[in-house]
């Protein structure tokens, strides 16, 4: 078992011909995915990397019965590519996209609220992985196996690291999923916790964090209140100057939380390890 | 993007909140030529970031010649690593009473807020702790902005009932910078209302979404240049890095924003200090590992770089080739560790120690190496 995302899922890819796309459909069906068409505005009716290219996500969701879309199109039209995958049935949207403007992304927010079952992930992440079934975005294959250990996080590279270390361990993971960086974002670390809690293939965690926001907050707090799995927590970031702050407006709504101590504290209190540095993850874990 | 206050002034004022007279002075000269026709004005430094009133940074002249002696001091001050390019010359404000106003992102929310106070002023922060009861807060539908109920609501919670309509009015003027100027923090403080009973817009902070600058080129023609910040923050804007300037001596250069930051962590736990943050996003083009060097080597206290490489993809000794090329474009003689991990990683150390690099085998050894090797 796995969370998001099987070896059934059906998956599509907005942007499929262009550049970006075009590489990562062909990564995302080199490790199985199980790919059926994509989109790109004025292609329809043709074939590329032997999947049927549609003019609109609705209609690739009529032929194809896509559930699941990557979305690997410019900032500029990534926003309007996610509520169209929302308005056509679409259930997990993955933005790959990174640099959408945040005004762009509250109003694609606001949107999503109509569409209850569709799930968001990121934008400007990394996608996500499940050794063995499929993956939908960018996270290298060979970094990963199947196994029982979920890893969420928030930034890509930290991924990759702790994905080859857990792996060069022996320690296979379940689902491994990139939140994204940007502030205005779909799922958060507490979606996908409660998510990787319900999978009974899951039996320990990794959450990779980093200062800003309050999402790691929060989701030491669910953690808190009981989980079967083994947890190990790590926060990049605590020395990290503090930034060079304009206004009091950021500060009013957040006080001190946001700090990478405030997170690491977080989690101790919810009893779950904290790891210092990326390499203490994999021996904490065990 | 952070306008400066005047900057931010004038753009307040195209969205028709009314501001006090004032002038730019970037010599002595003209700030008293400003006194001289506005009367008695505050003289304040120009820098895109808080505190610069308790840093010195703002006087009070009442004549020309107070008003060029301040300025001779302000400008080329360093306020919090900016060097202070010119002052804003502003008439004195009556004050009857100071609001504050504000929005900005709650990243929590996922929305914008807007937020109101009868008790507006420097200890704006100290209010929200002790009294957040004091702040009336507001979440504006982002598609179709605040209505008039939800704006005469949000004055009345705040205990400004009496100014319901005009504060109404400045409220929904400021807001239009969000949809018109994708401005993810905007803040008046103080929002003053004189002893004629006008509101007037006593300081004035405004931030641009940079990924939506691409919207507003007038904005970044117009203001985008008149910064003079840190000078290897500026030299590595042009060459397209992120990077901020730290006050360490270890250059530092990661791929992905958290592994960098993970690795400024490991080298201040190996007790050593970063003299930047360098970010190469993904892959590590030859061309880009050359800029991200040469920008840190800019900086005469750099003793030794750091580079933490995640290849993915990418090929580890095709990244060690261009970095040694790289290297020795540059003739850079400091001592440089290199920890990489990806495809063809052996190969890469191999290139690497040929060549008098020193590679890392973790993380954390390379942070230990580099810290010794400049201690």
């Amino acid at each position: 078992m796995s969370i998001l995302l099987d070896s059934a899922t059906r998956v599509i890819v907005q942007g499929i011909t262009g550049r970006e796309g075009t590489f990562h459909a062909g990564q995302m069906q080199e490790m199985g995915t199980k790919l059926v068409g994509g989109t790109s505005p004025g292609k329809g009716g043709s074939t590329h990397l032997s999947v049927p290219v549609f003019n609109t996500v609705v209609e690739a969701v009529e032929k194809t019965g896509a559930t699941a879309s990557g979305i690997f199109v410019p900032p500029p039209f990534a926003p309007d590519a996610i509520m169209e995958a929302a308005a056509a049935g679409i259930t997990l949207i993955v933005c790959i996209t990174e640099g959408i403007p945040i005004q762009d992304m509250i109003r694609v927010k606001d949107y999503l609220r109509g569409y209850p079952s569709a799930r968001l992930l990121g934008p400007n992440c990394p996608g996500l992985i499940t050794p063995g079934a499929g993956k939908i975005g960018i996270i290298p294959q060979r970094i990963t196996t199947p196994g029982s250990v979920g890893l969420v996080s928030r930034s890509g590279t930290l991924t990759y690291e702790v994905g080859s270390a857990l792996t060069a361990a022996g320690m296979g993971q379940s689902t491994i999923v990139g939140i994204g960086g940007d502030p205005v974002l779909g799922l958060t670390f507490s979606d996908v916790v409660a998510l990787f809690e319900k999978d009974e293939k899951t039996t320990h965690l990794v959450v990779i964090g980093e200062i800003g926001g309050t999402d790691e907050e929060r989701a030491a707090e669910l953690l808190g209140r009981g989980t079967r799995l083994k947890t190990v927590a790590f926060i990049s970031g605590r020395t990290a100057p503090e930034g060079k702050r304009m206004g009091h407006a950021g500060a009013i709504i957040s006080g001190n939380r946001g700090t990478a101590k405030s997170k690491e504290e977080a989690f101790r209190k919810a009893g779950v390890a904290v790891a210092e540095t990326t390499d203490q993850i994999v021996s904490l874990l065990k | 993007m952070k306008l400066l206050e005047y900057q931010a002034k004038e753009v307040l004022a195209s969205l028709g909140i009314a501001i006090p007279p004032g002038k730019v002075a970037r010599t002595p000269d003209e700030a008293a030529a400003a006194c001289a026709e506005l009367g008695p004005v505050a003289v304040k430094a120009q820098v895109p970031v808080g505190g610069r009133g308790k840093a010195g940074g703002i006087k009070l002249a009442k004549t020309p010649e107070e008003a060029r002696a301040a300025a001779q001091q302000i400008i080329g001050m360093d306020i919090k690593g900016f060097k202070v390019p010119l002052v804003y010359c502003e008439g004195a404000l009556d004050i009857a009473r100071e609001i504050y106003l504000g929005f900005t992102v709650d990243r929590d929310a996922r929305a914008n807020i807007l937020m109101l106070s009868a008790r507006g002023g420097m200890d704006i922060e100290q209010v929200a702790e002790e009294a957040p009861e004091a702040i009336a807060r507001l979440y504006p539908n982002p598609w179709r902005g605040p209505l008039d109920f939800e704006l005469n609501d949000l004055v009345y919670s705040a205990g400004l009932g009496e100014l319901a309509r005009p504060l109404a009015a400045v409220i929904k003027k400021l807001h239009r910078a969000i949809p018109e100027l994708d401005a993810v923090t905007a803040e008046i403080n103080p929002l003053v209302v004189n002893k004629a009973g006008e509101i007037v817009a006593g300081d004035a902070k405004l931030e641009i979404d940079d990924n939506a600058v691409w919207r507003h080129k007038e904005l970044e023609q117009r203001y985008g240049s008149v910064l003079e910040g840190d000078p290897y923050e500026v030299e590595a804007k042009k060459r397209g890095l992120t990077y901020v300037s730290l006050d360490g001596d270890i250059g530092i250069i990661g791929n992905g924003a958290g592994l960098c930051m993970s690795t400024l962590d490991l080298v201040q736990r190996a007790g050593g200090k970063a003299a930047n943050f360098c970010d190469i996003g993904g892959g590590a083009k030859a061309e880009v590992v050359e800029n991200a060097l040469a920008v840190i080597l800019m900086n005469p206290k750099v003793k030794g770089v750091l580079m933490n490489v995640f290849g993915g993809i990418t090929r580890g000794d095709e990244v060690a080739k261009g970095l040694v090329t790289a290297r020795d474009n540059l003739k850079m003689k400091l001592p440089l560790v290199v920890r990489m991990s990806g495809t063809h990683e052996e190969e890469g150390r191999a290139i690497l120690q040929q060549h008098g690099i020193e590679p890392g085998a973790n993380a954390w050894e390379a942070a230990e190496k580099i810290v010794a090797m400049t201690r």
